[in-house]
């Protein structure tokens, strides 16, 4: 089949960008998305153009690099499916496609369709942890944890970090990542110690970002190629205020050591 | 010169080494640990687990990845599972039984005292992931659940669904973060090494471009740790990550670190076949599939019939046929060759041919559509997702594909290479899996050495050296930066009419044919003479387009290119001289009656550990011979 590609480029995160026209004539059913821009790329190599710049890495839909706009969804039109597992079969000859980087404040673009996601580390790093030294921990079956427990746990420990939760959304908002980690840890026996100070740190650090508030639009849920879940932020939103309420420094509260 | 290959193993009874070592280790003062650097590169399990525990000890670490973060480390993309003996199930697993089932999975070409190691520390694994908050599979009672894999007849692999690998990685990562948070880390995102640095024969830091920027700076420490993963990408298709090479350790090889069994690659059985020539990677079907589904292929040569039209009496469940007791769960190895076999007989599936069904009709039969959906629906998914077919109603396609390297830089029990101070993890490393890796060991390894294995051996190391003493200034490390300026000029000079994918490809193909399943010596000479040939082409043809002071993924490959380029011939070069079969590495010249790699332990027992000896010469071959005093060699027999 025939496409015809409108691809934002932009040279450095300082330099204006702009859509650019690209004819891709040679596209096989079986390639994935990510292989037909592999086409182009060489062919644009060869004829002394620069390659459209894209982050990939594992090509599996696991590794949470990928991810760019197609037509104004990240990750393009199939459900749950990350870009690099988006199949041309599910386009038709002759389609025009615009492909954007994700656009939000807190995503500043790097290079054509690449984009700087580094927040996300900085708030896992505010919290979106078990303060567990590498030593001896008890016995791994000493504490029973209920299966249904574990298995809305490993639901929310799904996310791979994209970044399409932030793109779909009209606030920019990060909730939907934030709220996948705090669940991850908060339904686990292991992440209670830390579930009031994880939630608050956590959501500081978002603010400090330029990320947007939640309005519950769902967008993010709907683009989301892992399918976290809207009621994620519902359990965070729960963590945050009784946090709020409740949550004593340990200066103050008198314990520290 | 040649390499002093002293593995350090500690003496004593197997089962009392590692505590001995660890007892006789030299320790550093809590306040001192402050005063050395220490740097990690490569922020997957072994690497992401190193640096967050050494951080938790109060060294300061700089981590770095080419990734923009490190929690993207290929490490994430593991799907089946982790192996640990815990004998939670009561089925007769023990410390000694994961020892023997790997040391026999490698086929015999692995360190005795290194396997048993990595079996003891393999429980406290289990036990530091479930207190980090990994969410394994439990069973309604709340305790873990275990699943079976290939090469063993006991189910010790716990799992996270078909994302063990994430999990583990995410718990690492989270721990990373902890202290990049604390302070006791500065991580290095999209910062790729390209050269190692030796002062005095000890590592003492690296060269490293910033893939933003282009800028070039040097990083001194006082101790060095590689942790890069395989060189799968070799064959160019592979199940590897598009970004995962060869360059840290083949740089630190040409620095002076022995590389031991290049030839020792891994090809997964169960990977979904190659489509077409604009191919970029090959996706893995998880091993574990492999409980529950059932490999075939039709009994008549030519049997073009779809699957449901060839009645149960004209297929060969070959797998079962030829290995009864352990059935469609043969070890990689033996299952990747059946399979390449049965092709070879002209009985493949699919219009390329080169392909066998994974059947789940009989268990989804059994156990109803749900249970099947419960263990492994997100790798149903991914193959429909590619393939567009559905496998709850027609059979998988799969075929073997090159996933692991068992080989990699030569470590003692230390995981010190031959370079003092440099240290190398997880798949870089050549340690624990001999010939051969066994199903779910990758994850174990790679966390056993990260979280368990280099907090101590660093420790004695750095006990015995003054921190500090040289900067950036040094002659060593102003040479390896302007080399690496040099080597960047003449890739952009260059501007020839081919891709660095183009030369990737003809490269792999290589390989691939010559020296992937099966080897021969007429076909691994032939390698020897095209690699440098293709070599000379792409020193003389490549194109790489745009500038070194951008962010240049073209400019990123043709580094890696030209080392797979460099690399690829030293793996044929093994092959060639290992005149035996054993696990992976199948010479069609030594083969029993059977078809089963026939070994030769009176002349191959040692681990082949290679010298660099400069450009345009050939390398030197050293050899590490293994004992073993605890098991008895034998053929490997699964059937």
């Amino acid at each position: 089949m025939r496409l015809t590609l409108n691809i934002w480029r932009q040279k450095s995160a300082t330099e204006p960008g702009k859509m650019v026209k690209y004819d891709v004539p040679d596209v096989n059913e079986h390639m994935s998305f990510l292989e037909m821009l592999d086409v182009l790329n060489q062919r644009l190599i060869k004829q002394g153009a620069e390659p459209i710049v894209f982050e990939h890495d594992c090509r599996e839909g696991i590794c949470g690099c990928c991810g760019f706009m197609i037509n104004g969804v990240p990750h393009g039109p199939q459900p749950g499916t990350t870009v690099c597992q988006l199949h041309m079969r599910h386009f038709k000859d002759g389609d025009e496609l615009w492909l954007e980087p994700f656009r939000a404040a807190a995503f500043p673009v790097v290079k054509d369709l690449l984009i700087d996601r580094s927040a996300f580390d900085r708030i896992i790093a505010a919290g979106g942890y078990v303060s567990v030294n590498t030593g001896s921990p008890q016995d791994a079956n000493s504490l029973p944890i209920q299966k249904k427990c574990a298995d809305m746990s490993m639901d929310a420990a799904a996310c791979i970090g994209c970044g399409a939760c932030v793109a779909a959304c009209p606030n920019a908002s990060a909730m939907l990542f934030v709220s996948a980690k705090i669940s991850h840890l908060g339904l686990l026996p292991q992440g209670q110690p830390e579930r009031d100070r994880r939630a608050l740190r956590m959501l500081a650090q978002l603010q400090d970002e330029a990320f947007g508030a939640c309005t519950n639009y769902g967008e993010c849920e709907a683009v989301c190629p892992k399918n976290i879940k809207l009621e994620n932020i519902a359990r965070m939103n729960h963590d945050y205020l009784k946090a709020a309420l409740s949550y004593r420094d340990e200066a103050s509260a008198g314990g520290a050591a | 010169m040649s390499f002093n290959l002293d593995a350090r193993i500690p003496s004593g009874p197997l089962e009392n080494k590692w505590d001995k070592a660890k007892f006789d280790f030299k320790l550093v003062n809590p306040s001192n640990k402050r005063k050395y650097n220490i740097i990690c590169v490569g922020t997957g399990l072994a690497g992401g687990a190193a640096a967050a525990s050494l951080g938790e000890l109060g060294y300061n670490v700089k981590a770095f990845c080419y990734q923009d973060s490190p929690r993207r480390a290929h490490s994430i993309a593991a799907q089946g599972g982790i192996n640990a003996a815990k004998n939670y199930q009561n089925d007769g697993d023990s410390i000694q039984r994961l020892f023997y089932d790997t040391i026999k999975g490698g086929d015999f070409r692995a360190r005795e005292a290194n396997v048993y190691r990595l079996a003891q520390v393999s429980v406290n694994i289990i036990d530091q992931c479930v207190a980090q908050g990994v969410p394994f599979a439990r069973e309604y009672g709340g305790t873990l659940a275990n699943r079976s894999f290939g090469g063993a007849q006991v189910s010790r692999t716990f799992y996270a669904r078909g994302q063990t690998g994430q999990q583990l990685l995410l718990g690492a990562y989270q721990a990373l973060e902890r202290q990049i948070d604390a302070g006791t880390v500065k991580m290095y995102s999209r910062h790729e090494m390209l050269d190692l640095i030796v002062i005095d024969g000890r590592a003492r830091g690296i060269v490293v471009r910033d893939m933003v920027s282009g800028q070039l700076d040097v990083h001194i420490a006082d101790a060095v740790i590689l942790a890069t993963g395989g060189y799968g990408n070799v064959f160019y298709l592979s199940t590897n990550a598009k970004g995962c090479n060869t360059t840290a350790i083949w740089r630190a090889y040409k620095k002076g670190a022995g590389f031991a069994n290049p030839c020792f690659t891994q090809i997964h059985p169960t990977c979904i076949p190659v489509s077409g020539d604009y191919q970029s990677k090959l996706t893995l079907m998880s091993e574990s599939l492999r409980n529950d589904g059932r490999i075939w292929v039709p009994l008549k040569v030519g049997d073009k019939r779809t699957p449901d039209q060839i009645p149960e009496a004209e297929r060969d469940y070959y797998l079962e046929r030829m290995y009864p007791a352990y059935g469609n769960l043969a070890p990689r190895d033996i299952s990747s060759r059946a399979a390449k076999r049965v092709c070879d007989e002209g009985r493949g599936v699919g219009t390329s041919g080169r392909g066998v069904y994974l059947d789940f009709s009989e268990s989804i039969g059994r156990l109803g559509r749900g249970a099947i959906e419960q263990r492994y629906g997100n790798l149903f998914e991914m193959y429909e997702r590619i393939t567009g077919e559905d496998p709850y109603k027609a059979p998988m396609r799969i075929y073997p594909a090159s996933h692991y390297t068992m080989g990699g830089l030569w470590v003692d029990y230390h995981l010190q290479s031959t370079i003092p101070g440099l240290f190398v993890l997880g798949e870089a490393n050549f340690s624990d899996h001999g010939a051969n890796r066994l199903g779910a060991s990758a994850l174990m390894q790679g966390l056993a050495d990260g979280y368990f294995v280099i907090p101590f051996t660093m420790g004695d190391y750095l006990a015995r050296v003054k921190p500090g003493g040289v900067d950036e200034n040094h002659p060593e490390c102003v040479a390896a930066k302007r080399d690496v300026e040099e080597r960047t000029k003449i890739f952009l000079g260059i501007n020839g009419k081919k891709t660095v994918d183009d030369f990737h490809r003809e490269l792999g193909l290589v390989v691939w044919e010559e020296c992937g399943m099966g080897r021969n010596a007429k076909g691994l000479d032939e390698a020897l003479k095209r690699i440098p040939e293709i070599r000379e082409e792409f020193w003389q043809n490549v194109k790489v387009p745009g500038t070194g002071n951008e962010l240049n993924q073209e400019l990123e490959k043709v580094g890696r290119v030209a080392d797979f380029l460099e690399l690829g011939e030293l793996l044929v070069r093994d092959a060639r001289v290992r005149e035996e079969s054993c696990g992976a590495h199948f010479r069609e010249e030594y083969q029993t009656p059977e078809g089963e790699a026939l070994r030769d332990d009176q002349n191959f027992c040692h681990t082949a550990v290679w010298e660099y000896a400069g450009e345009n010469k050939e390398p030197v071959l050293n050899k590490e011979e293994l004992t073993f005093d605890n098991v008895h060699l034998q053929q490997r027999n699964y059937k």
